[in-house]
């Protein structure tokens, strides 16, 4: 048994993924340890959605493995057929522990917010529907939008929403947080609420996985930077070290275009 | 001309007798087309090509052909395999409100099926995965976040189809069943006054739709909360205060 405090929250070995011809993952193998607050910095088509999304299998790598605390996904990848999961079960017990934030919200429309926080706990993890309600309730005020707990998502603003999505990632209790272009849909003005919101989940010690185009954020929270390009990493490291010395002519152009 | 009131009056009393057969049919032929229709939807979005086939086909035959050719070959045609009218299903299909029954669930369910595929489609993809993010597939995530947004989406059409299943049902008159058209065409036999017996039958129909219109309203308002605007959050107010 592998001591759980050194097992990687997730582990990517050599992850390739194509849509048809086109390769769009070249092989990218990427550790999150517990704690860790990783930002997955680079240009749109540089794949940071994709290797994001095969962690929990939005997306079904072509070859390579995704480990969740030292669980490998099992895959069938053929050479000549779709990749896919070979046990949804697997995959559905897996999805439960990695909640994802999305770059639009993608809040259950027909569901009140409160709903919308109580919507898997209850039906996926089987929790008390009154615990659960009482749960939601405590995250809303955490995200300081308590009051629209009885409204329904067309109702707030978008960085309402993706409070209260981040609201409904947590109420699933996860050991891991995707966070896919979670301020890339909002209004200027409304991105601070948000970034607020996901600076004092990583004080708390979460792991997080950040897809982001925010330069502040990823070189002040994170713990640990990388710089995806066509496919393949291009940096990988601290934050402070990285954006003050970058290694890659890329990156550096990446960095100075975007401040 | 000059329209003849107590016998207009008279036919109106008369027609009423056929609208709880209307009724009947219109109401057994939209649930049991409903529970196809349910079934042809999802084989159709299945993505297996074995299940989409037949089910394209079933649809693409029972939207090409006229109702009234399905009722006459269903009354007519299947009495001419001796099979059938040695098998369990001979003592309904011999009856003519069993045929009429049958051809307009297998109709409505052809068209329903792809007002109810619509319905599935519209809802967005975003809010799927999201589902399947937090774990949920199969069955639970058809049941707790496509199918509720699909049926809201899907209302508007499918009222439109139960009022034509209404106005079909008078093609029930043409094997020999004496709903509100039989009876009419019956009248107008022995009166020769077709203008108020037609008048009073659209009535009659008008009349049920209205009902079915209202019914449809009133059923998308229910299920459309998040479409109405905020509700102002005084209610939640007290409460804030307290805490």
């Amino acid at each position: 048994m592998p001591d759980p405090a050194k097992t990687p929250a997730v582990q990517l070995s050599n992850i390739r993924k194509s849509y048809g011809e086109h390769e769009v993952l070249h092989g990218v193998s990427l550790t999150a340890n517990e704690g860790d607050v990783i930002s997955i910095l680079g240009s749109s088509g540089s794949g940071k959605s994709t290797l994001l999304r095969c962690i929990n299998m939005l997306e079904v790598p072509n070859a390579g493995s995704v480990s969740i605390h030292g669980e490998a996904i099992t895959l069938d990848q053929k050479p000549g057929q779709p990749p896919r999961a070979r046990d949804m079960r697997q995959v559905n017990r897996l999805r439960a522990k990695a909640a994802m934030v999305f770059q639009s919200f993608n809040l259950w429309s027909h569901l009140t917010i409160l709903e919308n926080l109580i919507e898997a706990p209850v039906y996926v993890l089987k929790r008390d529907r009154k615990e659960a309600i009482a749960e939601a309730e405590a995250l809303l005020a955490r995200v300081g939008i308590a009051e629209k707990r009885h409204a329904y998502p067309a109702h707030l603003s978008g960085g309402q929403q993706q409070r209260a999505a981040i609201a409904r990632a947590l109420a699933m209790h996860p050991s891991v947080m995707l966070f896919d272009e979670p301020t890339s849909a909002l209004d200027p003005e409304l991105v601070g609420e948000v970034l607020k919101v996901m600076r004092d989940l990583a004080a708390e010690g979460r792991t997080m996985l950040i897809v982001t185009h925010e330069m502040g954020f990823a070189r002040d929270v994170s713990t640990r930077t990388v710089f995806l390009h066509n496919g393949v990493i291009e940096e990988e490291g601290a934050p402070a070290e990285v954006f003050e010395n970058p290694r890659s002519d890329r990156f550096r152009q990446f960095i100075s275009r975007d401040h | 001309m000059v329209i003849d009131f107590p016998f207009l009056w008279e036919s109106f009393t008369t027609l009423l007798n056929g609208v709880p057969l209307t009724l009947q049919l219109t109401a057994l032929s939209v649930v049991t087309g409903a529970v196809l229709a349910v079934l042809l939807a999802l084989m159709r979005v299945s993505n297996r090509w074995w299940l989409d086939l037949p089910a394209q086909a079933y649809i693409f035959v029972f939207r090409g052909t006229p109702l009234l050719v399905q009722i006459y070959i269903i009354y007519y045609g299947l009495s001419q395999f001796p099979e059938l009218r040695h098998s369990i299903l001979w003592p309904f299909l011999r009856q003519a409100y069993w045929c009429a029954a049958l051809a307009l669930a297998l109709n409505t369910a052809a068209y329903s099926a792809e007002i109810i595929r619509g319905g599935l489609l519209s809802v967005p993809a975003g809010q799927i995965e999201a589902a399947r993010a937090t774990g949920m597939s199969g069955f639970l995530l058809m049941r707790r976040i496509i199918f509720p947004q699909a049926l809201r989406q899907m209302l508007p059409g499918y009222s439109n189809e139960i009022i034509l299943m209404v106005k079909s049902t008078a093609l029930a008159s043409t094997v020999t069943l004496m709903e509100v058209t039989g009876i009419a065409a019956k009248l107008i036999s022995q009166s020769y006054r077709p203008i108020e017996v037609f008048i009073c039958a659209g009535a009659i129909y008008l009349a049920i739709n209205f009902i079915v219109v209202r019914a449809f309203a009133a059923l998308e308002y229910a299920l459309s909360p998040e479409r109405r605007p905020a509700p102002a959050s005084t209610a939640d107010q007290p409460e804030k205060a307290r805490a």
